[in-house]
């Protein structure tokens, strides 16, 4: 019986391994389901039908492998119905670099993912709760940070602090947005001066980080939350696994990264799946009101 | 060595031949050839590819933190240790005079000889070397003392121990507590300024840049690698990434440049460190000159304005 869940284990790494791999690159992550076929889950290798996947929080139904899902996937199963506002929905990157082939890079994502940006916020209620809220979208060029997303996502920040609302982030990233060099990186320090200042202020922050929340996203904004929750096996971490092993020169260790990894490292305060997700996210609302007044 | 300065180099060694050789019309016409030549490449010099910026900035005998130090500092005292973890060499801080005025001090060094580069980690902080630094800098506002950081890195270091000390929440951490420090801060981008790893000391009230410095995402072989899936095309990677001191002047990214000696810092270490001397000295005048929220204010708007 152990070995058997050994071996499953093991081919469930094996499997991690091959997705990691595209990591670093800006690879679609999630593949378009079709229709009325049966999916292979790539980590179990069990097969499920797409209907089973949408009815179970995109988790696969035997290993409960937690399927990336789109930002207005998560909203929903997040918010109290219809509670959702969106704000600066329309902003988009102006390739402030002029960079080649940019321009026409981003016209596709917008039209493949229905959004202008790897970002979608605004304000929901849960469980009655009014809150303001950020959800990166990973398929839109991995969700890296451009200058427009770190704009908008300081404009909620702000928000939150105006409105002296609670804030939630969930996090996915493949890291700077290198077309936009410069300009990507000192997002990171206009995110995470922004939360500072919400911090200061007395807002509550939880960062949720889901798979991957990695490089300049994960070194700003990302790591910043009074309450850090993850997905499980979300991968989390500031260096690209391949970057690490060129630079050392070994193998990685098993599970490296992963949101297990970080918790065991005391950076993750709860692994929360999504099955959970609301729950949580309402209980933690719910314990931080009516702090004492002085 | 960059292209330019192993031609000077070969004309300068055939000048020198030739002193020792014979008169002759010939060795006249050839001294003259070879000094025009020599002329034009130092011209050349005056207008460096971004490329040869990345191979100046580089160098390895560009002026380091430790030199910096001992020529612009009076009384340094260098301060070890995050006081949590352990101690990382890479990051250099401490306390000194800097014109007479008490400041705290932040380098990053690579390390000149093979044993230092080891020590030093090639200049790749681990988590422990940005939490040493952000402990100085809050000492430095508790003791309300000016900071200067000096900054040289291929990056924060990717390891095993690094990610599982949290080298994403150093750095995040320095950047969120770097903004509202209420002294002046003043960041010297004085070589490679690569990616998070740079920026966490470079949360600065004045971001300055030796001219032939770079400050970009990442370095251009890494972005190659990621972009194009091929790190040996860093070359094109160096013209596109608009990585030099003059570009970013331009895109409000930095507030001044830092004039070198022709052809890069190394060609006159004692000029380049007096040309930053004088050029610091004036901005943190500037700043001193600013009350705690003035500070803050200055410094959380500049970054708060970038890619609006």
């Amino acid at each position: 019986m152990e070995n058997a869940f050994k071996e499953k284990r093991d081919l469930i790494f094996a499997f991690k391994e091959l997705r990691l791999q595209g990591m670093e690159t800006e690879e679609e992550p999630i593949k378009e389901v079709p229709e009325g076929l049966f999916i292979k889950c790539k980590y179990c290798g069990e097969s499920y039908t797409k209907d089973e996947l949408q009815n179970n929080l995109y988790l696969c139904p035997h290993c409960s492998h937690h399927e990336p899902i789109g930002a207005y996937k998560r909203l929903e199963m997040v918010l109290d119905k219809d509670s959702f506002k969106e704000i600066n929905k329309d902003m988009h990157s102006n390739d402030p670099l002029n960079f080649p082939g940019y321009q026409k890079k981003l016209q596709k994502q917008e039209e493949k993912c229905g959004i202008k940006e790897a970002l979608v916020t605004g304000t929901g209620t849960i469980d009655g709760i009014k809150t303001a809220i950020g959800v990166m979208d990973s398929r839109f060029l991995m969700a890296s940070m451009s200058a427009a997303l770190g704009e908008k996502l300081t404009l909620l920040i702000e928000l939150a602090e105006k409105e002296h609302l609670p804030l939630i982030i969930f996090t996915a990233s493949g890291g700077a947005r290198m077309q936009e060099g410069i300009f990507s990186l000192m997002q990171m320090v206009k995110t995470a001066q922004a939360i500072k200042r919400f911090s200061d202020s007395g807002g509550l922050y939880i960062a949720y980080l889901t798979h991957p929340t990695t490089g300049g996203v994960s070194a700003s904004f990302a790591t910043l939350g009074d309450i850090t929750l993850a997905e499980p096996d979300a991968l989390i971490g500031f260096a690209g696994q391949r970057v690490i092993e060129q630079t050392i020169g070994q193998k990685l260790p098993q599970g490296f990264q992963l949101a297990e990894y970080l918790q065991e490292h005391g950076f993750v305060d709860h692994i929360v799946s999504r099955k959970e997700m609301k729950k949580t996210l309402s209980l933690l609302l719910r314990l931080h009101q009516g702090g004492q007044e002085k | 060595m960059i292209e330019i300065e192993k031609k000077i180099e070969a004309i300068e060694q055939e000048l020198a031949e030739l002193k020792t050789a014979e008169d002759s019309e010939y060795k006249k016409v050839r001294e003259r050839q070879l000094i025009n030549n020599k002329e034009e490449l130092m011209q050349a010099m005056k207008k460096l590819s971004p490329t040869d910026k990345v191979a100046v900035a580089r160098h390895k005998d560009r002026p380091n933190v430790s030199e910096y130090i001992e020529e612009m500092f009076e009384e340094f005292f260098e301060l070890k240790g995050d006081h949590y973890f352990g101690e990382d060499e890479s990051i250099l801080g401490g306390l000194a005079f800097f014109h007479g005025i008490p400041v705290t001090v932040i380098g990053q060094k690579k390390g000149k000889t093979l044993e230092e580069n080891l020590r030093c980690n090639f200049g790749m902080p681990n988590p422990e070397g940005y939490r040493k630094a952000l402990r100085l800098m809050k000492q430095a506002e508790k003791f309300k003392r000016p900071i200067i950081t000096l900054i040289d890195t291929p990056g924060a270091y990717p390891g095993i121990d690094a990610e599982a000390r949290g080298q994403s929440e150093a750095i995040a951490r320095n950047l969120a507590e770097m903004s509202a420090l209420e002294v002046p801060i003043i960041a010297v981008i004085i070589g490679e300024g690569n990616s998070g790893g740079a920026l966490a000391l470079a949360v600065a009230n004045s971001v300055l840049m030796l001219e032939n410095s770079i400050y970009c995402i990442l370095s251009p072989e890494g972005f190659a690698s990621i972009l194009w899936k091929d790190a040996s095309r860093s070359k094109e990677a160096c013209e596109i990434m608009k990585l030099t001191a003059q570009d970013l002047l331009g895109f409000g990214m930095i507030d001044a440049i830092i004039p070198e000696p022709l052809g890069g810092a190394h060609r006159d270490k004692k000029a380049a460190i007096k040309a930053a001397e004088a050029v610091i000295y004036q901005e943190l005048e500037k700043y001193r000159a600013l009350s705690a929220a003035e500070l803050r204010e200055q410094r959380y708007h500049k970054f708060r304005s970038m890619g609006q």
